[in-house]
């Protein structure tokens, strides 16, 4: 890029580069936060459905599980006391045969069995203990027996001192009630809630009004009381197990939880699962960590662009300032020349008279000289020399303020008839003095009897003095020759102005009629000239070309059509 | 003499240098009149347009710019007063594209101040010996 550091570094550069950026990063900010934000938004919305969903369908899954495992050991015990008479089973041989066959039937699930009389006597026992005989008389479960006909106890050490529960079933015989007593082994209903886990904290249990555990969690947790006997009392929540309340809530302990959790036993147990929230919504919190990352990285992105555009869209608009700046300088230049040259041809003006009289003058002593008989004079031939000189030099003061008044002459975009061939030979003779001072040697070829061109006199002027000059300032150090030719191609005039200098680039040669191209040094070339000469040439319907090869030469081709450029541009 | 042209070598060619510049009238007249020409001088329009009247001329030497009369409308009156006249316009190098205009008006040719003296005596011998 062109060198303008300074010209960008001001104030103003400065303060347009920061709108800039502001402007590019808002407009591009806004939409993309506006989209991911709502985007992320429903993710959220509907991954947390989708965790919900998972915890209520695993803890009705398990609740219905557990809800047949307790009905069909119920069942079990209930078809046992109805399918036998009471004394065949007083006996504890005979109850002993009947636990075999039902652990045969229906696994170990069954640790005992026993047969209580009316007055809560266990009159008949099997299995492990040491329990015929036993009384039962005060045992929550055995008055609920009496009063409801069956009961399913909560777990309790009991007489045995391990965590238990009981089943039992009133039958009646003979008017006398008896009841039949089966123990669950408490190890394989744990086994039913201990198997549910997720994740580190995701654990289950059963828990009893009473906010007691009715199995053994895997982890050691304190139960949130309150929030369990308010689940209880839910309303909404109906007592089937296939019924599932969920709550979000903070833990005793501060920790976000989530608890699902469904009824059992008729309302009597509450199945609890339990995570904590941040487990549970681990997949969320990373995929908002990743967004956010993408955010950020994006946004850096953005910035980036923002200023990488700003900056480039700051320097084009530094570089065309510049290059009005320039133009304007350009504009007043031209103007002050116009001024000087205006000046000059009044004065050129002015002296053309006394110098035409002066040269009449010595015309006259001329004729008087060759009229009168002054041969007797021995100076005779002095006079005459005067006198032939004061006309030479006259004749020459006549030749300068001609050129400068041809050169001054306003530039007058008026196409008339030229003659290309006059035209060159006096901007030759203009250039001579100057092509001498850089030992540079002219040589003119033209062709005789090329036809008259329409154009503009003083702008050709203009694109083959320029074309002159810089063949001259091509080898200004070491001098050189410059070639003007001037020849008819078909419907074409040719200029052709070709120098010995030092040649031009291959690189230059493609930009060497762009405004404001130079290789001139800073302060001697607009880098100008050769774009006003391509402006000038294509508006004549016309062409220039070059070709240059280093440290050989550069030729400059100036086409100029015959037929007038409107019809030829028509053409 | 008037209404032909110019054709005797021994008679003087009869003619009328009009321009303001009064020096160089002067001395172009002098060296004129050493040449087998009657010259007579104006340094105005009007004067010149009164010389006109009292005498015939063959040619006229006619300065475009003159202080009291544009060149051109000179020009027309001279051509009015009298219409054989050949009139040759004097002018310097602003005034050329008029020049031109006036040869189209009726003046034999033009000369640009400062030019050669004798091409200014071969324009004003060619001027009269020309047919109108």
């Amino acid at each position: 890029m062109t060198p303008l550091p300074l010209f960008e570094q001001t104030a103003y550069y400065k303060a347009l580069m920061r709108k800039m950026v502001a402007a590019i990063m808002t407009v591009s900010f806004i939409p993309v936060f506006l989209v991911s934000s709502a985007i992320f938004y429903q993710f959220r919305l509907s991954y947390k459905e989708k965790i919900y969903a998972q915890f209520m369908d695993t803890v009705q899954k398990h609740s219905m599980n557990i809800d047949r495992f307790i009905t069909s050991k119920f069942q079990e015990i209930q078809y046992l006391s109805r399918s036998i008479a009471m004394q065949d089973i007083t006996q504890d041989i005979s109850l002993r045969r009947q636990l075999v066959l039902m652990q045969k039937v229906y696994g170990p699930v069954l640790v005992d069995m026993g047969v209580i009389d009316d007055q809560g006597l266990q009159i008949a026992y099997a299995g492990p203990y040491a329990l015929t005989g036993a009384r039962y008389t005060d045992a929550g479960w055995f008055r609920k027996v009496m009063a409801d006909a069956s009961d399913i106890s909560d777990v309790f050490l009991g007489l045995r001192g391990s965590p238990h529960f009981i089943v039992a079933v009133r039958n009646s015989q003979e008017g006398r009630p008896w009841t039949l007593r089966a123990t669950i082994d408490f190890n394989a209903f744990n086994a039913l809630v201990e198997g549910i886990r997720g994740g580190k904290t995701g654990i289950a249990f059963i828990v009893n009004r009473d906010v007691e555990f009715q199995t053994r969690p895997a982890v050691n947790i304190v139960p949130d009381k309150r929030l369990i006997q308010s689940l209880f009392q839910k309303k909404t929540l109906s007592k089937k197990p296939d019924n599932v309340h969920l709550v979000e809530t903070v833990d005793v302990s501060g920790v976000k939880v989530i608890y699902a959790a469904s009824f059992l036993k008729n309302g009597e147990w509450l199945l609890v699962y339990r995570q904590n929230a941040a487990e549970a919504f681990s997949k969320l919190n990373q995929m908002q960590v990743l967004s956010i990352l993408i955010f950020i990285l994006g946004g850096v992105g953005i910035v980036i662009m923002a200023y990488l555009i700003s900056g480039r869209m700051v320097h084009r608009i530094a570089v065309s300032d510049h290059e009005k700046e320039i133009l304007n300088q350009q504009v007043i230049e031209t103007g002050r020349l116009a001024s000087i040259g205006e000046l000059a041809a009044g004065i050129a003006h002015e002296i053309n008279n006394p110098v035409a009289i002066m040269v009449e003058e010595a015309g006259w002593i001329q004729d008087l000289l060759d009229e009168e008989d002054f041969r007797q004079s021995e100076n005779l031939e002095e006079f005459r020399r005067a006198v032939a000189q004061i006309k030479t030099q006259g004749a020459r003061c006549k030749d300068i303020t001609h050129k400068l008044l041809s050169f001054a002459r306003k530039t007058d975009p008026r196409q008339q008839n030229v003659q290309i061939n006059d035209l060159v030979s006096e901007l030759v003779a203009l250039s001579d003095q100057r092509a001498r001072r850089s030992m540079v040697v002219i040589h003119a070829e033209l062709m005789e009897n090329l036809p008259l061109l329409r154009l503009s006199v003083s702008e050709l002027q203009q694109v083959i003095l320029n074309l002159i000059n810089n063949a001259i300032d091509a080898m200004e150090r070491k001098g050189g020759e410059l070639f003007i030719y001037t020849r008819q191609e078909e419907r074409w005039v040719v200029i052709e102005v070709s120098d010995t200098g030092c040649g031009i680039p291959e690189d230059n040669l493609q930009r060497i009629f762009d405004p404001f191209f130079t290789t001139k040094p800073v302060g001697k070339g607009t880098g100008l000239g050769l774009a006003i000469c391509y402006g000038i040439v294509r508006k004549m319907g016309g062409d220039i070309r070059v070709r240059s090869t280093l440290n050989v030469g550069t030729v400059f081709t100036v086409y100029l059509p015959i037929a007038t450029p409107d019809r030829y541009e028509a053409s | 003499m008037m209404g032909e042209t110019y054709s005797s070598e021994n008679t003087p060619l009869r003619l009328l240098i009009a321009d303001d510049e009064a020096e160089f009238v002067d001395v172009i007249a002098r060296r004129i009149a050493k040449r087998n020409v009657r010259v007579r001088k104006a340094y105005r329009g009007y004067e010149a347009i009164d010389i006109l009247r009292e005498e015939p001329f063959d040619v006229a030497l006619l300065g475009l710019k003159m202080t009291d009369m544009d060149g051109l409308e000179l020009l027309q009156l001279f051509k009015k007063i009298a219409p054989d006249l050949r009139i040759v316009i004097l002018t310097d190098y602003e005034g050329e594209a008029a020049a031109r205009d006036s040869v189209a008006h009726g003046a034999a040719d033009y000369l640009i101040k400062p030019c050669d003296f004798d091409e200014l005596i071969a324009t004003i011998w060619r001027a009269a010996l020309s047919k109108v």
